[in-house]
């Protein structure tokens, strides 16, 4: 089979998973709805718009933790994993694909929450949702990757925000930074470096957190 | 085997000499010799030893994720620990950027921690990392597993270094639009060479502190070897 084949039926399978079970999604939804009513009760009143377009982003990242953290238990419950290592695949499809289904969930989460966050707060503009989008793409790259360690660990589930929290501070200087500038250009940019460089980083790493 | 010892050039006790001797020059050079600065007056001595502190920490971090790549590439077995006790140093040297720059902030411009510093900053970030690398190293067991882990995510620091600089700088316009600016770069003479003997010690005593402790955790493990044959 072919590296793209590869992934699609890896990503196939997590998707699949999650429409069966649905353990994931749901969860994900109603934590950053939950988000945003505690954010209104943090907020004074006449607090300025800035404040909740950086509040959002923390919302987004605490959402996308909740979804990695649950990424490789089904893995890690049903010793997939050593089948997968062991199958005559590319290691790092194994990245790729987990990292597609973590992306679908985050995005479908955001679906949802984005025009929610408009409605609570004070609307959208066009370089936030950009902006979200980009990051994504970095936090699932990132995060995936982590999750596969911190999973192999003993602490679980209390590493992955200790080890993923200093690699996101850059997606959310960004993201923060598309949201509330006037020419939100530099920031996109500065997400899609992010993506390369990280993604770059974790495609050409993973081998290595799964094999010994 | 973690118990094979690399003949090294310079042996230890050069190394404690040499350290302690360039310190001490460095000491009485930036306390006897160099002028006070027009600026900032005496407390801006401090300079000599934060910037050579923090040129040490990334040098000590650089190090671990050479040593890393070493692993990973060539399988080295002694590269893991080597690796580990530089990111350690790093740290140590990291903490030590945290506090001499937050005690010249607190002097300069009276307050102790200020976030329109990009250097301290960065270091603040920086130590939360590599205090996760700790995290991580001491939740897996001693293998080959532990090994890949510490040394792949050694490898994101040094990408997370220059984008997280990168990331703090462009915060600056829309978290701190006023940007403090260093007094001009008056700096020649005595001041060039206080510095430059300043750097070379922290880097010599680093170097040193690596080699103790590496020789200190080597001398560990082929304890444990033996207790276990």
């Amino acid at each position: 089979m072919s590296y793209a084949a590869d992934v699609g039926a890896l990503a196939r399978k997590d998707l699949l998973l999650e429409l069966r079970a649905r353990d994931t999604l749901p969860a994900m939804l109603l934590f950053v709805v939950a988000t945003f009513v505690v954010f209104h009760f943090a907020l004074p009143a006449h607090s300025s718009e800035l404040a909740a377009s950086g509040l959002l982003w923390v919302a987004i990242v605490f959402t996308a933790l909740l979804g990695l953290g649950r990424a490789f238990v089904p893995e890690r419950e049903q010793g997939v994993l050593d089948g997968l290592v062991l199958a005559p695949c590319d290691r790092s499809a194994i990245w790729l694909a987990k990292g597609i289904a973590t992306f679908a969930f985050l995005a479908a989460a955001e679906v949802v929450a984005l025009p929610v966050f408009a409605l609570f707060f004070h609307g959208l503009r066009g370089s936030t949702v950009a902006g979200v989008a980009l990051a994504d793409v970095g936090i699932c790259a990132v995060g995936t990757f982590l999750g596969a360690m911190a999973v192999a660990t003993r602490a679980r589930d209390l590493l992955l925000p200790l080890l993923f929290l200093p690699l996101a501070i850059p997606i959310v200087v960004g993201g923060v930074g598309a949201s509330v500038v006037a020419s939100p250009g530099r920031y996109l940019g500065f997400l899609g470096l992010y993506d390369v460089l990280f993604g770059a980083l974790c495609w050409a790493s993973f081998e290595y957190v799964v094999t010994e | 085997m973690v118990s094979v010892h690399r003949s090294h050039r310079v042996s230890l006790p050069a190394l404690a000499t040499a350290s302690l001797v360039l310190v001490t020059l460095a000491l009485a050079l930036v306390f006897f010799v160099v002028p006070n600065d027009a600026d900032q007056g005496f407390s801006q001595r401090i300079f000599y030893f934060h910037v050579s502190i923090a040129f040490t920490a990334y040098a000590c971090f650089a190090g671990g994720a050479w040593k890393a790549l070493v692993h990973l590439w060539k399988r080295d077995p002694r590269a893991d620990l080597e690796s580990y006790v530089a990111v350690h140093q790093g740290v140590i040297f990291g903490a030590l950027v945290l506090i001499t720059g937050s005690i010249w902030a607190k002097i300069s411009w009276g307050h102790w921690w200020l976030w329109s510093e990009d250097q301290l900053v960065l270091f603040l970030v920086l130590f939360l990392f590599y205090c996760a690398y700790f995290m991580l190293r001491y939740s897996v067991d001693a293998g080959p597993q532990r090994a890949n882990f510490s040394a792949v995510y050694a490898l994101f620091g040094v990408v997370l270094i220059p984008v997280s600089f990168l990331a703090i700088r462009i915060a600056k316009s829309f978290i701190h639009p006023v940007v403090f600016t260093r007094s001009g770069p008056n700096f020649g003479g005595w001041m060039l060479a206080a510095y430059c003997v300043a750097q070379a010690a922290l880097l010599v005593l680093a170097y040193t502190l690596y080699r103790l402790e590496l020789s200190g955790k080597r001398l560990d493990a082929r304890l444990r070897e033996l207790r276990l044959a």
